[in-house]
């Protein structure tokens, strides 16, 4: 005797539910957890994936069963069953798949909230109302003309704001990110720090305001699971706090030109201490530095006479300045002449 | 079989003096939307030699981590030219251009398209614009991606950018003039005796095909042009440089390449549901519900193309919203995936190679459906978004969809366009290694997204060396497996078991006509007696069976 079809139904249904859930939890696919916002996207993902892995299944397996159970056997005749649909079947598979997604929706909506997504002060609102402001710096970007945008948002602040917890506080570090063909600069505008790399705190909020200095690039740090565009002439801006110390790639996403791929640098999660020790070894080589450019400060070659200009390469050449000034009189001179013997 | 053809006048094949075309017919402004189908087809089928090539120049490159085998500029211009080449010289003129054309006529009894020199006027742009592509090659090719997002294409280069520009206005020129046509046919060219709900649901993923060529080809049209005005007036719609917004041209190029993606699998959809019922030998199941959800799945890819910028800088009510509608999409998507399952359900089936391509559309279709509901999600997008995750989907879809979904239609129609079957052998070889090399490519991809590796790079950290290796060696399968059906269907064109008009014994009115089919496709005009899926054994025989 053979065992009810029911039966079989039921035991297929309990090992599909048990091998989607343990896959979802289980697929090992996702890189570290480097913050709770990866943590919570990591829960959504591994939801996503147990549905997934159910309805992969299904998929596949009645394709299977039917190439198998349904072929038709060589000399066999006639047609299949004359069945042209049955509406409540065809109600049940429209309204599981539209529950399925109206939960994932749901569920989205809740960790994009629990992000910061929602955070008023970065969803270009706040721009609104400090419009002539914006408008005003636009028109000086456009006046001053040809330059790049750089430091002139119009609209401000967009991207993944701070978690409801968090919200109407400021970060506890601040940084400007400046993303331009291939690099990434990072700037501590309260301690004076610029840097290749981002080094953060664990545990602190960290937010990042981000522009783009030539075409879009887009900031993307895998272990957090943030990703923002970076747009040249718009403020974006990402807020996170890490909770795992140690160091991670931070890619540029979007493409940006031939050495897009190249544009990679590291965000490095520090202990508070090590922290405040890589502040302080900035700041003194911050101010090493500051000593060389102050002695080697820049001049415009056009505000210094020819005599002035050259002085360092007559020195030495071992030619005295007031034969270089002589010498540039006369070529004048010169010139003059031949152009009068000409006419 | 029960399911007897109901003609009236059918004539036998002796009867019919078929007027065989010449090669030469092919080189003409012909009318005839049998021979403008072919040269759609063909001409798709080079340019996608061309992109398969540049596809395994961009495999080969990506075997290491760094760029050693092209500059890499040039590596830019090729996924560019890659991209471009496949949506727009392959898979839309094959799908709606080749497919259409040749089919909707036939299957609604009537004797052209509603105006066939606009037809051939669209097909005729096709061939001199993709020259004009491929001559940016040698001139400095586009180098900012398919999606061309400005300032990175204003900067680029001139020379490449702007017959890039020119190419897609031409091309989507082509593709309204294709929509009017289909659009007027399918309404207004049908034989008295077929109502809408009679109509094969291919004819339904048409209309549905068609109204999105119509509404969303102009949009895209406008960020071109506007785009060309950046580019060569120096003007500041999109160049921040001088006022304009970058972001605002993303949101122009996806109100029509969101759209896109349905204009490439809608007609394919259409192919799977007339070629399972046939091999199934059973009705497919849900018809209205089938029909309904191509017009359904039209109206809301209108309404979701923000869901390529979720990191773009939108506001969040605006990625909420167009998550939700891109989650719904799931669902007609999901009644057309079960009414197929359901058709196959207790079916005789047949597995030829057209039954076995449709399965494998199913199969890897699903897999980037499924993807395709998770990229949906706001918060897991803003991870995977530009990355090896999202180049997996939509190689999943355009090529797990669309392309199996065309060599589906290939196997099942080449009796009926050429007279003769083609190789059942060498197409089941075709198969395994199409469905081999497609997953092997495209599967590891996932994994390289989820864990850090960005779309359109030329290096890579080296930890993504195994799996790039893999998605490569996949890829050369994949290239190889186009050798076996290229000569099948060359040689069997010609020496081919002849194969009578109706080998499949389908329905259709398609396959009531000779094959080939004649000049103006019927002798006389066709009868409806019979619905396009009324297979199956009768009711009593049925009951037989479920007792049993």
């Amino acid at each position: 005797m053979n065992i009810p079809s029911s039966i079989t139904t039921l035991l297929l249904g309990i090992g599909l539910t048990l091998v989607s859930l343990w896959y979802g939890q289980n697929h090992g696919l996702m890189p570290v957890a480097a913050s709770e916002g990866a943590t919570h996207i990591d829960s959504l993902f591994n939801a996503m994936m147990t549905i997934s892995t159910g309805l992969f299944i299904i998929v596949q397996g009645v394709i299977v069963y039917c190439a198998i159970k349904f072929r038709r056997k060589p000399g066999e005749l006639g047609d299949g069953a004359a069945i042209e649909g049955n509406v409540p079947l065809e109600i049940l598979w429209t309204a599981i798949p539209a529950a399925i997604v109206l939960w994932i929706s749901i569920y989205s909506f809740e960790i994009y909230n629990e992000m910061g997504g929602f955070d008023p002060s970065a969803d270009g609102m706040h721009a609104m109302h400090g419009m002539p402001a914006g408008k005003g710096s636009a028109m000086a970007a456009t006046m001053d003309m040809g330059d790049v945008p750089k430091g002139s948002p119009r609209i401000s602040a967009l991207g993944v704001g701070a978690s409801p917890a968090n919200q109407g506080k400021a970060a506890a570090v601040n940084v400007n990110v400046l993303g331009l063909q291939y690099a990434w600069i990072f700037t501590y505008p309260e301690i004076n720090i610029t840097s290749g790399e981002l080094h953060v705190p664990v545990g602190k909020e960290v937010q990042l305001n981000m522009n783009a200095q030539d075409v879009i690039h887009a900031v993307w740090i895998p272990q957090l699971r943030l990703k923002q565009d970076v747009i040249p002439g718009t403020e974006t801006q990402l807020r996170f706090t890490t909770n795992k110390v140690g160091t991670y790639p931070l890619r540029c996403a979007e493409l940006c030109g031939g050495y897009h791929g190249s544009m990679v640098t590291q965000m490095i999660v520090h202990t508070p201490e090590e922290y405040d020790t890589w502040i302080a070894s900035q700041q003194q080589s911050a101010q090493a530095q500051a000593e060389i450019v102050k002695q080697t400060i820049a001049m415009n070659p056009a505000n210094l006479s020819p005599a002035k200009y050259l002085a360092p390469y007559a020195n030495e050449m071992g030619v005295k300045p007031e034969m270089v000034e002589h010498l540039h009189h006369q070529g004048m001179e010169m010139g003059g002449s031949i152009a009068s013997v000409i006419k | 079989m029960t399911a007897e053809l109901l003609i009236p006048n059918q004539t036998s094949e002796d009867d019919v003096v078929i007027h065989h075309r010449t090669w030469k017919d092919y080189f003409t402004f012909s009318t005839d939307h049998k021979v403008i189908g072919i040269q759609y087809f063909v001409t798709g089928f080079i340019f996608y030699i061309i992109g398969g090539l540049l596809a395994e120049g961009i495999r080969t490159e990506l075997a290491t981590p760094d760029a050693d085998l092209v500059d890499p500029s040039t590596y830019n211009s090729m996924f560019t030219m890659h991209g471009t080449i496949m949506i727009f010289l392959w898979i839309v003129p094959a799908g709606t251009g080749a497919f259409a054309n040749y089919l909707l006529p036939l299957m609604i009894g009537a004797r052209d398209m509603a105006f066939p020199k606009l037809n051939a006027v669209a097909f005729w742009i096709i061939p001199p614009t993709g020259l004009l592509l491929i001559l940016s090659f040698f001139l400095g090719p586009a180098q900012a991606g398919w999606t061309s997002y400005p300032p990175l294409s204003l900067l680029t280069g001139k020379v490449g950018e702007g017959i890039w520009i020119v190419t897609l206005l031409l091309l989507g020129t082509s593709s309204i003039l294709g929509g009017i046509n289909f659009f007027t046919t399918i309404l207004k060219m049908r034989i008295p005796s077929m109502s809408m709900m009679q109509m094969p649901l291919f004819c339904w993923a048409m209309l549905a095909t068609s109204m999105l060529m119509l509404i969303a080809t102009p949009v895209l049209a406008g960020a071109l042009i506007l785009l060309s005005f950046d580019l060569i007036a120096g003007t500041a719609f999109f160049n921040p440089v001088g006022g304009g917004e970058p972001v605002v041209y993303q949101h122009m190029f996806w109100f029509y390449s969101h759209p896109a993606v349905y204009i490439m699998v809608l007609p394919f959809f259409g192919v799977i549901s007339e070629v399972i019922p046939v091999h199934c030998r059973k009705p497919i199941f849900g018809y209205a519900a089938i029909a309904y959800s191509s017009m359904v799945i039209s109206f809301l890819g209108l309404i979701v193309w923000a869901h390529h910028m979720f990191t773009s800088g939108t506001p969040p009510w605006l990625r909420m919203f167009f998550m939700i509608t891109t989650m719904v999409i799931a669902v007609p998507t999901g009644i057309k995936i079960f009414g197929w399952l359901a058709t196959m359900w207790g079916g005789k089936i047949n597995l030829n190679t057209p039954m076995l391509f449709a399965m494998g559309f199913i199969s890897t279709f699903v897999i980037g459906g499924i993807t395709g509901v998770m990229l949906a999600a706001v918060p897991f997008d803003i991870h995977v978004h530009d990355t090896y995750f999202v180049v997996a989907h939509l190689h999943y879809v355009l090529f797990g969809g669309s392309v199996f979904g065309i060599y589906t239609g290939i196997y099942h129609w080449f009796p009926k366009v050429t007279g003769r079957h083609i190789d059942e052998t060498w197409g089941k070889i075709h198969f395994v290694l199409t469905y081999v090399g497609f997953n092997v490519t495209f599967l590891p991809m996932h994994v390289l997204g989820l864990q850090g590796m960005p779309r359109r790079i030329a290096m890579y950290a080296p930890e993504f060396q195994g799996l790039n290796q893999v998605c490569t060696y996949g890829s050369y399968v994949l290239a190889i497996s186009t050798v076996p059906f290229l000569v099948n269907a060359i040689y069997c064109a010609y020496k081919g078991k002849p194969a009578g008009s109706n080998p499949w014994n389908a329905l259709t009115l398609d396959w009531q006509t000779t094959s080939p089919p004649e000049i103006e496709n019927f002798e006389v005009l066709p009868v409806l007696k019979t619905g396009p899926y009324d297979y199956g054994d009768s009711e009593e025989e049925e009951k037989e069976l479920t007792a049993v």
